[in-house]
């Protein structure tokens, strides 16, 4: 029984950084915590039974044929009374996540503040260019429906988005990233330890890093490595670094750039570029720009890794396909659903990646089963919450190199 | 507190980009985000008494500081992890019948009626 309850929000793990919650806010995110995991799991079967109960035979009996593509269910979907109920309570919680986390942040922000300026100076582990624009594709809506996105300023040189990030991946998550919200990240470890144990990379680089919390723990395994994380959200990535900073890391640095143009950083230069839930935030033109600017700085060896959630293929069914797109159209991310209808295997081939360098694995959040039971998700996918990736990526052919 | 910022206003602001309307009354867009809204502050009422009578029980008395500063251990988070989870189901009973009506597929209960009438 017990292993079906989240656990509390109060067992996250309270970093320097973090913003402190009233009794009553904690209480807010318990609840949202428990809506979320009731949404996708007891109530999330409707859409199923609406679609084949409902929707398919009446869409049988108007085309005379099955639905072709994904969008075609949606927009047959999108008329039936369960779905329209169930995506309402779906859109109404993320919203309300938004509104208690952006409470806890605001009303305590001259201390946050206070305190992330005073690590940032000390650490000199964050380096701001304000000469890096917000690309359009960060700015064309809020995504995750997180007001100001991860780039806007309450007031200048805030960390509100940061922060608010920060406090509420655990509603949105059901609590399965763990306390410190960084189970990607401990996962990437485990993946890496298991599959490279001798493996030391000097310099590692992750893209699109936001707060930092999947690259922390990348620098925290490997202590005597240089961490890059780059992201181009000055507000994300000021309270980054001093989250990391409040965590005792040493070993990483937070740099505003833009993953399009990395020209700073010279051929060869990093052993290990990460991205994690990155790619799916971009546009159909920077995907590939940024893919190409990594294998140029990816030294011969050397590995590129995304965690991403699965492409959709032939193999998997239209409707899958078309629960996984619903954070396309009801939860600001525009570029998910062409993203993963992409081939990505051939995307990173374009990119220079070789076909036979590349490899998918499948990975999970590693999180402390002390305090954060397992999520009840296996086999039960939640299309898109669920902590459970699929990994793509490639280890940099040396020869292609020397032959470069 | 921000001293500058109207934090309550300012926590409300929308995000970029447009809602999608989920029915075919906006006015029943606008009731869902209330009642969710309400149905976390009971959620959170409740907890907070919970915290009151835990702290009764183990002290005696209590002070507001004990009430903001308490953290359930094991034991008490799964406790009322499941009265959540119970208050959740009760909620929400009305969207989860919906669901195994849904799956059970019944006729209209005037066929019955009238079937019955006849047998």
């Amino acid at each position: 029984m017990s292993a079906d309850l989240p656990p509390p929000y109060t067992a996250l793990t309270r970093h320097p950084m973090m913003p402190r919650t009233t009794h009553d806010e904690a209480a807010r995110f318990n609840f949202l915590t428990h809506f979320n995991r009731y949404l996708s799991g007891p109530i999330g079967a409707g859409n199923r039974l609406a679609y084949e109960k409902r929707v398919l035979p009446a869409f049988r009996a108007e085309h005379g044929r099955d639905p072709e593509h994904r969008y075609e269910i949606r927009d047959a979907m999108n008329k039936d009374p369960w779905h329209r109920t169930w995506s309402a309570l779906k859109r109404n919680s993320m919203e309300m996540r938004q509104h208690n986390g952006r409470q806890v942040v605001l009303r305590q922000l001259d201390e946050l503040d206070a305190m992330a300026k005073q690590y940032n100076e000390h650490s000199g582990m964050l380096e701001l260019d304000p000469a890096v624009e917000q690309p359009h594709y960060q700015t064309a809506v809020d995504i995750h429906c997180q007001p100001g996105g991860y780039h806007s300023e309450e007031r200048p040189g805030d960390i509100t988005v940061g922060a608010n990030y920060d406090v509420g991946l655990f509603a949105t998550t059901g609590g399965a990233l763990g306390g410190l919200n960084d189970g990607g990240g401990q996962a990437i470890v485990e993946w890496i330890k298991q599959e490279r144990p001798d493996w030391q990379p000097r310099r590692i680089l992750d893209i699109g890093c936001t707060v930092g919390h999947n690259a922390v723990p990348i620098a925290q395994a490997f202590p005597d490595a240089e961490v890059i994380a780059i992201d181009t959200a000055a507000p994300s990535l000021r309270y980054g670094a001093a989250r990391a900073a409040g965590l005792g890391v040493k070993n990483i640095r937070f740099v505003q750039a833009s993953g399009e143009d990395l020209s700073r950083w010279p051929d060869g230069y990093f052993d290990w570029v990460q991205t994690t839930m990155f790619l799916h935030e971009l546009s159909a033109k920077a995907m590939p720009r940024i893919l190409a600017e990594a294998n140029r700085m990816l030294a011969p060896g050397g590995l590129i890794f995304h965690i991403e959630q699965p492409q959709y293929s032939d193999e998997m069914p239209l409707f899958e396909q078309f629960m996984r797109d619903w954070d396309a159209f009801n939860n600001n991310e525009p570029f998910w659903s062409a993203m993963h209808g992409q081939d990505l295997k051939q995307v990173m081939a374009d990119a220079g990646f070789p076909r036979e360098s590349q490899f998918t694995v499948g990975v999970r959040a590693v999180v402390d089963p002390e305090i954060f039971p397992p999520s009840p998700d296996d086999g039960e996918e939640d299309y898109g919450r669920a902590a459970i990736w699929n990994a793509y990526g490639a280890w940099k052919p040396v020869a292609q190199a020397e032959a470069a | 507190m921000s001293e500058e910022l109207d934090w309550v206003a300012l926590s409300g602001r929308r995000a970029k980009g447009k809602r999608p309307e989920y029915f075919d009354d906006p006015a029943l867009d606008r009731l869902y985000s209330t009642v969710f809204a309400l149905a976390a502050e009971v959620s959170a009422l409740r907890e907070r008494q919970d915290t009151v009578e835990r702290l009764l029980d183990a002290k005696g008395t209590i002070r507001r500081e004990d009430i903001e500063n308490y953290a359930p251990d094991r034991q008490a988070g799964e406790e009322r992890g499941l009265a959540t989870r119970a208050y959740i189901a009760r909620i929400m009973r009305g969207f989860q019948q919906e669901v195994e009506a849904l799956d059970a597929g019944d006729p209209p209960i005037a066929d019955i009626v009238e079937k019955l009438s006849r047998e």
